[in-house]
C-alpha cells in the first residue's frame, strides 16, 4: 500500500529522522509501545534516533535504563510477557553481545516453548556495520549470529523510506525482530514525506532497486548504495546488473531472489559481514538449490574478509567496494570471456 | 556555604584547589542490612501467635510437597521423567513462595521449583512436562501466572523485574516473586535484575534458596560475601535472612517482602538458608563432594519435623489430621503416578507452528518434508516393511 504524496510535500530527510518518526508514530498509535535503552532519554540516543521521544511521551515510555544489555533485554522480555511492545535500543553492534543469552534462550524461544501463549512482540534496534571511522567494537556486522537463531526475524533497511516502513512493520510484528540499522546510512538523505510516510510491504519482501538483464547483485543494508554504484559503473563494461535489496534476511524472500536469478542466470551476493559462515553462504546455497539449471556461473560472494573488524584507518580495504564487486562480476564466466580466451 | 572559585582562577598563582562537591550516601544502608542470624519462628514465642489455620495449611502443603518430590524421583527410576531436580528438604521455601502470592501475582520459578508451581495450583503433570520431555513448558503461563520453568540460571529474574515494572506502569496491583539458587547469584543476570529492580523500585521479591550447592560446588567457592542477603545492600534494597526449613518464618518473611512490594516499597532480596537433601538430580552423585554426616545434620532439621513439633505443642496434630493429610498426599501421588505412566500423545507436526506467528517459507517446506516422512513411515509400518524390532546381536 503506497500513499500518493504531492511532490511538494517531499523534502530531504535522513534515515535517522525517518527512524525517529517511525518510533514517534508507533508510540502515538499504541500506548503499549515502550522505548528503552542506554541514553535514549534526554540525550536522544548516541545517534539521536530517539530524539524528543522522552519529552513527548514521558520517561516511562522512553526510558534510560542502567547500562546493562542483558538486563535491558531481559526486562523487556518481562514487559512483553505483560502485554507491552518494547522497542529496545542496543547502543552499538558489539555492545549487544551481553544480551545474547536473553535473545537466544528467551526472546527467540518464548513463543515456541509456550505453544504461542507468550509471544514476544519485541523490536531490538541495533546500529551495525562499519564505514564510519569507528574505533574497535563499533563496526561489527553481527547479522549472522542472529540469523542462526530460529524464532528471530532479522531486518535491515537501506533507504530512508524503508527505515520508516520497516521499523513500523517490525514494531507491529507479534514476533521479535532484530532491527539492524546501517550506521553509515544514518545520515543518508532522500526526498521523503514525513507527513504521509509510505507504508511498505510486510516483513520478508525484498525490493528490486535496479532492473537489469545480465546478472543479479543481492545485497542489503549498508552495501546497497555500493551495489547501486557498482551497477552504474558496470554499464561501461557492458553489464546490465539487477540489484536486489533483501530488506529482510529472515524471513527470506526466496521468490524475488530466485525469479531474478532465473532471469539473469548469474548472481553475486554482497555484504560487509564475514564471508565464512556469513549470510552469503546461505543465500548462495538457496539459489543453487532452487535455480541450478538457470545458472550460467557459480554464485559468487563479495564479503568482508574473515578477520576481526579492522581499525578505522584500514577499514576501506575490508569493506566491499565498487572495484571488488566489478572484479567479482567479471568472474561470472561471461560468454565473451570464453570467446576472447580470457575465461578461466 | 562554600564559595566556588571562578573557572580558570586555579591558574592564578597561589590559589588552592576547591573542596570536593558535597557527598552523602544515597540511602541509609543500615535498614537494608540483614539480621545477624536467619529468622526463625517455629519453637519461638512468635509461633504461639500464629493462626492455627496457617500452620495446618503449611503442614498439608509440606507433606504433599514431600510426597510429590519422592514420587517424581521414583518416576525418573521408571523412565517416566528424563530428569528430576528434587526440592526434598526445601519444601518450606517452595510452599511459602506459592502461598504468599495473590491470584494476580506472578511466580518465576527455576527448574528446581516445580513444587512451588504445583503449590500455586498447577497440575503436577503439566509442571513435569518439561522434565518428561514431551514439550518445554507444559502449561499456559497466563492461566495461573506462572512463568515458564527456567533452566538457564537467573535469566528469569530480569523477566520478573520487567513484568512487575510493566504492571506498575499500567497501574495494576501485581507482585512478581522470582526464585533462584545460591549458584545463580553468581550469574550476571542476577546482578542486573536486582539493579534494575532497585532503580525502578519494581514490585519484585527475589527468593534465593541457598541449599549449599550448585551441583557440586559449595557456597564457599561461589561467593565471599558475608551472606547472599548482604548482596542486597549494594543495590539499595533490603536483604533478609531466613531459616529456609522453618515454614512459618519463610511465610512471614516472604509475606513482609510481598507486602512491601505491593505497597510501593520496592524490591527485597530474601536468602533462605536450607539444604539440598538429594543430589542435584537423579543423574548426579552427591557422595563425591559432601560427607553423609552433613546430610544427616540437615535431615535432623527437617521442615516437616519442625512444623510437626510446633503443631503438636499446640495440640494441632491429631491422628485424624495426620492421617487425612497423608491420605491426601498419597491420593495426589497415585494420580500423578497413574497419569505419568501413560505415554504422552505426541504430534511431530507440533514442531513447526509455534516458532513464528506466521510460518515462514522455509518452515512450510520443512513441515511438508516431515509430513511426507511421517506418511512414508506410517505406510511402511502398515505394509510390514518395518525393520525388525529386535536384531540378533553378536
Amino acid at each position: 500500500m503506497t500513499t500518493t504524496v504531492p511532490a511538494t510535500a517531499r523534502k530531504p530527510a535522513t534515515m535517522a529522522q525517518a527512524l525517529t518518526r517511525a518510533l514517534h508514530d508507533a508510540m502515538a498509535e499504541d500506548p503499549a509501545v515502550h522505548v528503552m535503552g542506554e541514553d535514549v532519554g534526554a540525550l536522544g540516543g548516541v545517534f539521536r534516533v530517539t530524539d524528543g521521544l522522552a519529552e513527548k511521551f514521558g520517561d516511562d515510555r522512553c526510558s534510560d535504563t542502567p547500562l546493562a544489555e542483558a538486563g535491558i533485554l531481559g526486562t523487556a522480555v518481562g514487559m512483553a510477557m505483560y502485554g507491552l511492545r518494547p522497542v529496545v535500543e542496543m547502543q552499538f553492534d558489539a555492545f549487544a553481545y551481553p544480551a545474547f543469552e536473553q535473545l537466544v534462550s528467551h526472546v527467540a524461544k518464548m513463543r515456541n516453548r509456550t505453544r504461542g501463549a507468550l509471544p514476544m512482540p519485541l523490536t531490538i534496534r541495533i546500529p551495525y556495520g562499519g564505514g564510519i571511522g569507528g574505533v574497535e567494537h563499533h563496526s561489527d556486522s553481527s547479522e549472522a549470529y542472529y540469523l542462526a537463531t530460529p524464532g528471530l526475524q532479522v531486518v535491515t533497511p537501506a533507504t530512508v523510506e524503508d527505515a520508516y516502513g520497516l521499523l513500523r512493520a517490525a514494531i507491529a510484528s507479534d514476533d521479535p525482530v532484530v532491527f539492524l540499522e546501517p550506521k553509515r546510512l544514518y545520515w543518508s538523505k532522500a526526498d521523503w514525506s514525513p507527513e504521509a510516510p509510505a507504508q511498505v510491504a510486510p516483513l520478508g519482501r525484498a525490493a528490486i532497486r535496479r532492473r537489469g538483464a545480465d546478472a543479479t547483485l543481492i545485497t542489503y543494508g549498508p552495501s546497497l548504495p555500493v551495489c547501486m554504484e557498482a551497477a552504474e559503473a558496470a554499464r561501461a563494461e557492458g553489464w546490465d546488473l539487477e540489484v536486489i535489496d533483501l530488506r529482510s534476511l529472515m524471513p527470506f524472500d526466496d521468490e524475488t531472489v530466485c525469479a531474478s536469478v532465473r532471469r539473469t542466470g548469474r548472481a553475486v551476493v554482497v555484504h560487509e559481514a564475514h564471508g565464512f559462515g556469513g549470510p552469503g553462504g546461505e543465500i548462495a546455497a538457496r539459489i543453487t538449490e532452487r535455480c541450478f539449471h538457470h545458472l550460467e556461473a557459480p554464485v559468487l560472494r563479495v564479503a568482508g574478509f574473515d578477520i576481526p573488524y579492522p581499525p578505522p584507518m584500514l577499514e576501506r580495504h575490508h569493506l566491499p567496494g565498487v572495484d571488488r564487486i566489478l572484479d567479482t562480476v567479471a568472474r561470472l564466466q561471461w560468454e565473451s570471456d570464453w570467446i576472447d580466451g580470457r575465461g578461466e | 556555604m562554600t564559595v566556588l572559585e571562578q573557572p580558570g582562577s586555579s591558574r592564578n598563582k597561589g590559589s588552592l584547589p576547591g573542596p570536593a562537591p558535597a557527598w552523602r550516601p544515597r540511602v541509609d544502608p543500615a535498614p537494608l542490612l540483614p539480621d545477624a542470624e536467619p529468622r526463625r519462628v517455629l519453637g519461638t514465642d512468635a509461633a504461639r501467635r500464629l493462626d492455627p489455620a496457617l500452620l495446618t495449611r503449611l503442614y498439608e502443603q509440606l507433606v504433599r510437597g514431600r510426597r510429590y518430590n519422592t514420587q517424581a524421583t521414583a518416576l525418573t527410576r521408571q523412565g517416566r521423567l528424563a530428569v528430576y531436580p528434587s526440592s526434598t528438604g526445601q519444601e518450606a521455601c517452595e510452599v511459602a513462595a506459592a502461598l504468599v502470592l495473590e491470584d494476580q501475582d506472578w511466580l518465576f520459578p527455576s527448574y528446581r521449583d516445580t513444587l512451588a508451581a504445583v503449590a500455586r495450583g498447577l497440575d503436577p503433570v503439566q509442571a513435569l512436562t518439561l522434565l518428561r520431555g514431551d514439550w518445554h513448558t507444559g502449561y499456559d503461563p497466563r492461566e495461573r501466572r506462572i512463568a515458564p520453568l527456567c533452566t538457564p540460571l537467573a535469566t528469569q529474574l530480569p523477566h520478573a523485574v520487567g513484568l512487575a515494572h510493566a504492571a506498575r506502569l499500567k497501574g495494576d496491583d501485581v507482585v512478581a516473586l522470582a526464585m533462584v539458587g545460591d549458584g545463580g547469584t553468581s550469574e550476571g543476570d542476577f546482578h542486573e535484575a536486582l539493579n534494575f529492580a532497585a532503580v525502578w523500585q519494581a514490585p519484585v521479591v527475589f527468593l534465593v534458596q541457598n541449599n549449599g550447592f550448585a551441583i557440586s560446588v559449595p557456597l564457599a567457592k561461589q561467593t565471599a560475601a558475608p551472606s547472599l542477603a548482604h548482596k542486597a545492600v549494594g543495590y539499595g534494597m533490603p536483604g533478609r535472612l531466613v531459616d529456609g526449613n522453618d515454614a512459618a518464618a519463610m511465610h512471614e518473611v516472604l509475606t513482609e517482602a510481598v507486602e512491601r512490594a505491593r505497597s510501593g516499597g520496592g524490591p527485597t532480596l530474601v536468602e533462605a538458608v536450607t539444604y539440598r537433601i538429594e543430589a542435584h538430580t537423579n543423574a548426579d552423585d552427591a557422595t563425591r563432594y559432601r560427607p553423609a554426616s552433613e546430610v544427616e545434620e540437615w535431615r535432623a532439621h527437617d521442615p516437616i519435623a519442625l512444623l510437626e513439633r510446633e503443631l503438636a505443642s499446640r495440640d494441632l496434630l491429631s491422628d485424624e489430621f495426620v492421617a487425612a493429610t497423608r491420605d491426601g498426599a498419597e491420593a495426589m501421588a497415585a494420580d500423578l503416578r497413574e497419569r505419568m505412566n501413560q505415554d504422552p500423545v505426541l504430534d511431530p507436526m507440533d514442531l513447526f507452528p509455534h516458532v513464528y506467528a506466521e510460518e515462514s517459507g522455509q518452515l512450510r517446506e520443512q513441515a511438508a518434508q516431515l509430513r511426507a516422512e511421517l506418511a512414508a513411515e506410517a505406510a511402511g509400518s502398515t505394509e510390514g516393511r518395518d525393520e525388525p524390532a529386535q536384531e540378533a546381536r553378536p
